[in-house]
């Protein structure tokens, strides 16, 4: 890695000036993405900016029919904490399917949110979940702020500190893993509502989106045969050398059907 | 930067760079080389070690940001002459082939004990094990050293209550 100048901060708002005086700054939250692109010098900050002696960052609190997350809370502990498993199991179960033992114990929502990797596992629950991100310096619906690959609301320096999900009736998330990265192929993450239905799709395009035509049929009928057979259009979809864009419209309609049949277990 | 930690019980000043990994600390300026770099990547495991307790990659950790925590590396787990019970279940079922790996996978172990108790199953265990790669041989008495160590701590745990 590059030298870098490393701040402490003990507040957001310490943290947002010492970002804004760090010359091309960086945040670090539990490193696990940010910590291998530096040291293929694909990010060479000159100052890398600590969240984790920032106050307030952690922690989960259930608030009327939202589950809040503190930001810098690790993978591991969102997995087993017992508020999450009883409010939102399907995103107890999301946070399992990340990485590994060891990385789940650094890696945090903040992170994974920020980064807005087009297959990360988070932004999936984010926008199935019809999610708040609220941030330094203001609040995001979670519609507008993922915008596509790596791209999201945030302003320079901005620091995500809470993330609110809407307590779902039910919801699932099915996760094709790939099984060396363990990042999704495709992830389907369904949520249903009073009165709607949520389907966000992770792994397959540039970024995390939400399937509209799923939604729709989910909400006429709310059951495996009403979605029988959908799949998503292979044009706006990714091809890489772990699958064509075809592959991941016609996976995407099997990871639809599997997230169902585990709602309706 | 200064850094003060305690490593394997002992308290450790350092002047760290801000970009020096925890592994780079553990092996280059303390000597402890038994966690290993594997992949550099965060991908294999080799590099696992405690900090806190917790078991982490520290080829994906800044040394610099450790301080007042408390890091446990495989040179910190016997006591004195007798092995720590996962590390002899390690022998004791040829759960190594070049020995590679087999920090990380102490140390993987011994986490899949905490999270899952002494009775943990094999099932279980293979699944823990998706963060630690070996590169010579099957997992087979990987995982049947992982479930004999654990039921191993599990019995030296009560032998403690037992005593105290």
């Amino acid at each position: 890695m590059r030298g870098f100048a490393l701040e402490r901060p003990a507040t957001v708002a310490a943290a947002v000036a010492a970002y804004a005086a760090g010359g091309e700054a960086a945040l670090i939250a539990g490193g696990h993405t940010l910590l291998p692109a530096m040291k293929s010098r694909l990010r060479m900050p000159d100052t890398l900016v600590d969240l984790s002696t920032v106050a307030g960052l952690t922690g989960i609190a259930r608030d009327g029919d939202r589950l809040w997350i503190g930001a810098m809370t690790r993978h591991a502990t969102v997995a087993d904490d017992a508020t999450v498993q009883a409010s939102i199991p399907a995103l107890a179960q999301l946070a399992l399917l990340i990485g590994d033992p060891q990385v789940r114990n650094r890696g945090t929502l903040g992170g994974s949110v920020a980064n807005n990797d087009p297959a990360a596992d988070y932004p999936a629950a984010v926008l199935g979940l019809d999610g708040v991100v609220e941030t330094s310096s203001a609040t995001y619906g979670a519609d507008d702020f993922f915008q596509g690959m790596f791209a999201t609301a945030l302003a320079d320096g901005e620091i995500i500190t809470r993330i609110g999900f809407r307590v779902p009736q039910r919801a699932a998330y099915a996760k094709f893993r790939h099984p060396a990265s363990r990042y999704a192929v495709v992830g389907i993450f369904v949520a249903q509502f009073a009165a709607s239905v949520r389907v966000a799709v992770t792994g397959a395009g540039p970024g995390v989106f939400r399937w509209i035509a799923a939604e729709t049929a989910l909400a006429a009928s709310f059951s495996a045969a009403a979605v029988k057979g959908l799949v998503l259009d292979a044009d706006d979809l990714n091809t890489d050398i772990h699958a064509s864009a075809e592959y991941r419209a016609s996976l995407a309609g099997v990871m639809l059907g599997r997230a169902i049949a585990e709602m309706e277990k | 930067m200064q850094t003060s930690l305690t490593i394997n019980g002992a308290a450790v000043t350092r002047d760290v760079s801000p970009a020096t990994l925890l592994v780079e600390l553990l092996r280059d300026d303390l000597g402890l080389t038994g966690t290993h770099i594997g992949c550099d990547t965060s991908q294999c495991g080799a590099c696992n070690v405690m900090i806190d307790g917790v078991a982490v990659k520290s080829c994906t950790v800044l040394a610099a940001t450790l301080g007042g925590a408390a890091v446990t590396t495989i040179e910190g787990l016997a006591s004195r002459e007798t092995l720590h019970p996962m590390q002899a279940a390690f022998k004791d079922n040829h759960g190594l082939q070049c020995g590679f790996c087999t920090p990380g996978m102490v140390m993987a172990g011994i986490e899949i004990v905490r999270r899952h108790g002494p009775n943990v199953d094999a099932a279980t265990i293979a699944h823990d094990l998706e963060g630690n790669l070996c590169r010579c041989t099957g997992y087979q008495n990987i995982i049947a050293a992982i479930a004999a160590g654990a039921k191993a701590m599990g019995e030296a745990a009560m032998r403690q209550e037992g005593g105290a």
